[in-house]
C-alpha cells in the first residue's frame, strides 16, 4: 500500500463500498450508479452512501421498481462505453429480471465474438440469519456462478470490498458483486466484527480469482466465502484447543476460482472441510470438492465434508432458521470427522 | 351506492382492529431490539412493514368481498388480511414465528397464507398480479363463482408483472380487479420520480379497461368504487383497475429514519388520519354513539391483547421442522 505510516482507519464493507464507487466516479467520469433507493437513501444495505450529494442525481439514479428495465438498460449503456453499476437491492430478486443478467449482459462479449463487452457491476445483497424468511434471506452463490459470462465476488471484510469493487468497475466484463448482510456494518444488522477491517484511502485493487490464506494451518482445509469465513475462523479457533491446526481460506471470488490455493492448501492438510450458506446441492461445495477430487485426490487423507443450507427455502421463525445455517460449533464437528 | 349502517361499522371496527393490531406489533417489535436496533433480536424478527393510514383501502374493498373471492396482497399485508378475514390468532402467532402460526413459523409477515379465505402476501414486488390473475382465470374457466383481487402498491405498478397481468387479465376478460394503494412512496423514492403519469389509473386505457382514481383515503369513496369495479368482474364484464390515494403513517418498514419525509409532510399525515376521521362522520350521522366508538376501541383492543397474549406464549417450533413441507 502506498502510505505504510498512515493512520489506521477502520471501514464497514457498506463505506468501503461507497467509497471505492466515489473513487471510481472521480477517476472516470463514465461510470455511474443506479438501482432503488441508492439517491437520498444511499441504498438499503448503505451502498451508495453520500454518492448523491457529491455527484448529482444525473451519475445517481433512483430507479423505479423495474429491475428488467435498468438491468436491461445498464447492459446497452455499457456496450456504449459507460460503467455502470447497478444494485439489485436483494439477490433474491433476481427473479423479475434474470434475463437481462444472464442472457444479456453475460452473454454480451459472446455473441458478439468480444467486439462488444458489457463493462458493468451488478451489486446485490445475500445472506439471512435474521428471520427475514424465504423471498430475503437467500444467498444464491451457486444459481449465479453456474451460469458463464460474468464474474461473480463475494468479500468478507471491507479491505477486500473496495479494493474488488476498484477492480470489479474496472473489468471489461459483467461482475456480480455480493456482500452479505451480516458484513454489512449496518446498525440494524448485527455485523460480524471481523468484517470491519483497516481500509487505506488510497485507490487500490484486489485482483478477481485470488483467494486468500486468511488463518494458515496443517490438518485441515476450511474453505468459506462471505460470512462463512468468519464462521470458519471462529471454528478454527476452538479446534486448536482439540490440537487440530486449521487452515482457512477466503474464496473471495467464485468466478474466475481460485482452484490452486484450495488445492495446494488440501495438498498440505490433506483434509476438506467447506462452508457455504448457499443451498447445499448443485452449488459452491460441490464445486469445491470436485475440483479437489478431480485434481488433487491423492492428497486426500479422508472423505471431504460440507457445511452448507439444507435445501429447503428460508423458513422465517428463528429457531427453524438457525438450525438450517453453518455455524461454527457444525464447522467444528465437520472438521473433528475428518479424523 | 352507500354501505348501509351495517357495513359501515364493520368498516370502522375493521379499520381501527387492525389499527389496534399494527400498535401492539409495532410496540412489541422494539422489544428486545433496544438500544441499538438489531433486526435479528426480539419476540418479532425480521423486516415490519406497518400499514397504519392504508386501512381505507382494505375495509373499502374488501367490505365486497367473500370467502370465495381471492385477494393476493404485498409485503404490507396486515390491514388487507385482517379486512379480507385471514384467522386472527394464527396470523398473530405466525409473525411470532410460532408453530400454530399458519405455516407453522414459515413464512413470516410478509408471507401471510390462509386458504381457508384464499388469501396469500409476497415480498416480491407485483408479484401476487399473475397468481390473482390464474385464480380468475380458474374461476372463469369452470364457471364458478367468485372473482380475484391484487392489491399493490403505486412503485410496484412500474413492474413488468404487473404490465403482462393487466393485459392478460384484459384479453380474456377475467373476473379480477386490481387495486393500487397509492401512498406516493416506494421505500425513499417518490411516486413523482418513478413515472410520469401522476395517476396510474391512466394506463388502464392501455389494456382497454375501465380506469378510476380514488382521492383522499376515503372509506366511502373507495368502497363505492370498488363495488362497481367489483360488480363489473361478478358480471363477466372483465377486469377494472383502481387506484386509491392513501398514506402510510409509519416508515417504509420498522427502524426506517424516513429521511426522505419532510416534517411537514408527516405531520400532515397525522392530521389526516382516517379513523379518527370516519369515527366523527359515523357519531355526526348517528350511525354509531360517541361510546359505542368507545366501545368498538376497547373490544377491538381486548381481542389484538388476547391474539397477542396466546401467541407470545405459543410453542416455537421444532429447529428440524423446517426441513417439512418442501413437498407435500
Ligand atoms: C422485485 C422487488 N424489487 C424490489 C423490492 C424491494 N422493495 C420492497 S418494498 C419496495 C417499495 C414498494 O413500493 P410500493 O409498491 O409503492 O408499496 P409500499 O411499500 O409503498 O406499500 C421495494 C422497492 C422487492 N421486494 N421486490
Amino acid at each position: 500500500m502506498t502510505n505504510e505510516n498512515r493512520k489506521k482507519r477502520k471501514l464497514t464493507i457498506a463505506k468501503a463500498m461507497s467509497e471505492a464507487l466515489a473513487q471510481e466516479m472521480r477517476r472516470d467520469k463514465n461510470v455511474f450508479v443506479m438501482g432503488e433507493d441508492v439517491g437520498a437513501l444511499g441504498g438499503v444495505f448503505g451502498t451508495t452512501q453520500g454518492l448523491l450529494d457529491e455527484f448529482g442525481k444525473n451519475r445517481v439514479r433512483d430507479t423505479p421498481i423495474s429491475e428488467t428495465a435498468f438491468i436491461g438498460a445498464a447492459v446497452g449503456a455499457a456496450t456504449m462505453g459507460m460503467r455502470p453499476v447497478v444494485e439489485l437491492m436483494f439477490v433474491d430478486f433476481f427473479g423479475v429480471c434474470m434475463d437481462a443478467i444472464y442472457n444479456l449482459a453475460a452473454k454480451n462479449a459472446y455473441f458478439s465474438g468480444g467486439h462488444q463487452p458489457a463493462p458493468m457491476v451488478l451489486m446485490t445483497s445475500v445472506g439471512g440469519g435474521y428471520s427475514d424468511a424465504g423471498q430475503h434471506s437467500q444467498c444464491l452463490y451457486g444459481t449465479f456462478a453456474h451460469l458463464p459470462g460474468m464474474k461473480v465476488v463475494i468479500p468478507s471484510n471491507a479491505y477486500d470490498a473496495k479494493g474488488l469493487m476498484v477492480s470489479a468497475i474496472r473489468d471489461n466484463n459483467p461482475v456480480i458483486f455480493m456482500f452479505h448482510k451480516n458484513l454489512q456494518g449496518m446498525g440494524w444488522l448485527g455485523t460480524v466484527k471481523g468484517s470491519i477491517v483497516d481500509v487505506p484511502e488510497d485507490s487500490y485493487t484486489v485482483p478477481l480469482g485470488k483467494a486468500e490464506i486468511v488463518r494458515e494451518g496443517e490438518d485441515v482445509t476450511l474453505v468459506g466465502l462471505g460470512a462463512t469465513v468468519h464462521q470458519a475462523l471462529d471454528a478454527a479457533g476452538e479446534l486448536e484447543k482439540d490440537g487440530v491446526s486449521a487452515e482457512v481460506i477466503d474464496l473471495r471470488s467464485l468466478v474466475p476460482l481460485d482452484r490452486e490455493t484450495v488445492l495446494n492448501s488440501v495438498k498440505k492438510t490433506g483434509r476438506l472441510v467447506v462452508v457455504d450458506d448457499d443451498y447445499q446441492s448443485y452449488g459452491v461445495s460441490g464445486e469445491i470438492i470436485a475440483t479437489v477430487v478431480e485434481q488433487g485426490v491423492d492428497f486426500i487423507k479422508a472423505a471431504p465434508k460440507r457445511v452448507a443450507y439444507p435445501d429447503v427455502p428460508v423458513p422465517f421463525s428463528r429457531p427453524m432458521e438457525q438450525h438450517c445455517l453453518p455455524n461454527a460449533s457444525k464447522i467444528r464437528a465437520a472438521a473433528q470427522a475428518c479424523f | 351506492m352507500k354501505p348501509d349502517a351495517s357495513v359501515q361499522k364493520w368498516m370502522y371496527e375493521t379499520m381501527v382492529k387492525s389499527r389496534q393490531f399494527e400498535e401492539k406489533t409495532a410496540a412489541v417489535y422494539l422489544e428486545g431490539k433496544q438500544p441499538l436496533f438489531n433486526m435479528a433480536n426480539g419476540p418479532i424478527p425480521g423486516e415490519m412493514h406497518l400499514s397504519n393510514g392504508q386501512e381505507p383501502v382494505a375495509v373499502g374493498v374488501c367490505a365486497h368481498l367473500r370467502p370465495e373471492d381471492a385477494v393476493t396482497a404485498t409485503h404490507r399485508p396486515h390491514h388487507i388480511a385482517i379486512a379480507k378475514g385471514v384467522n386472527f390468532q394464527a396470523m398473530t402467532d405466525e409473525i411470532f414465528g410460532k408453530k400454530s402460526g399458519l405455516s407453522g413459523g414459515r413464512g413470516g409477515h410478509m408471507h401471510l397464507f390462509d386458504a381457508a379465505v384464499n388469501f396469500v402476501c409476497s415480498g416480491i414486488i407485483a408479484e401476487g398480479m399473475g397468481p390473482a390473475v390464474g385464480v380468475a382465470l380458474a374461476r372463469q374457466m369452470r364457471d364458478e363463482e367468485g372473482i380475484a383481487v391484487a392489491f399493490i402498491g403505486e412503485g410496484a405498478a412500474n413492474q413488468g408483472a404487473f404490465h403482462e397481468a393487466m393485459n392478460l387479465a384484459a384479453v380474456w376478460k377475467l373476473p379480477f380487479v386490481c387495486v393500487i394503494e397509492d401512498n406516493s412512496w416506494g421505500i425513499s423514492v417518490a411516486k413523482r420520480d418513478a413515472t410520469s403519469v401522476p395517476r396510474n389509473d391512466v394506463r388502464a386505457a392501455g389494456y382497454g379497461i375501465p380506469g378510476e382514481y380514488v382521492e383522499g383515503n376515503d372509506p366511502l369513496k373507495i368502497y363505492e368504487a370498488a363495488g362497481r369495479a367489483i360488480a363489473r368482474a361478478r358480471a363477466g364484464e372483465g377486469p377494472s383497475l383502481l387506484e386509491v390515494e392513501t398514506y402510510r403513517l409509519a416508515g417504509h418498514f420498522m427502524g426506517d429514519a424516513e429521511e426522505y419525509r419532510t416534517a411537514e409532510e408527516k405531520k400532515s399525515l397525522e392530521a389526516n388520519d382516517p379513523i379518527p376521521k370516519m369515527r366523527a362522520r359515523l357519531i355526526e350521522e348517528a350511525i354509531i354513539t360517541a361510546e359505542a366508538a368507545d366501545d368498538i376501541g376497547i373490544r377491538m383492543m381486548a381481542e389484538v391483547q388476547e391474539a397477542f397474549g396466546r401467541a407470545a406464549s405459543a410453542r416455537y417450533p421444532a429447529p428440524e421442522e423446517a426441513l417439512e413441507k418442501v413437498f407435500v
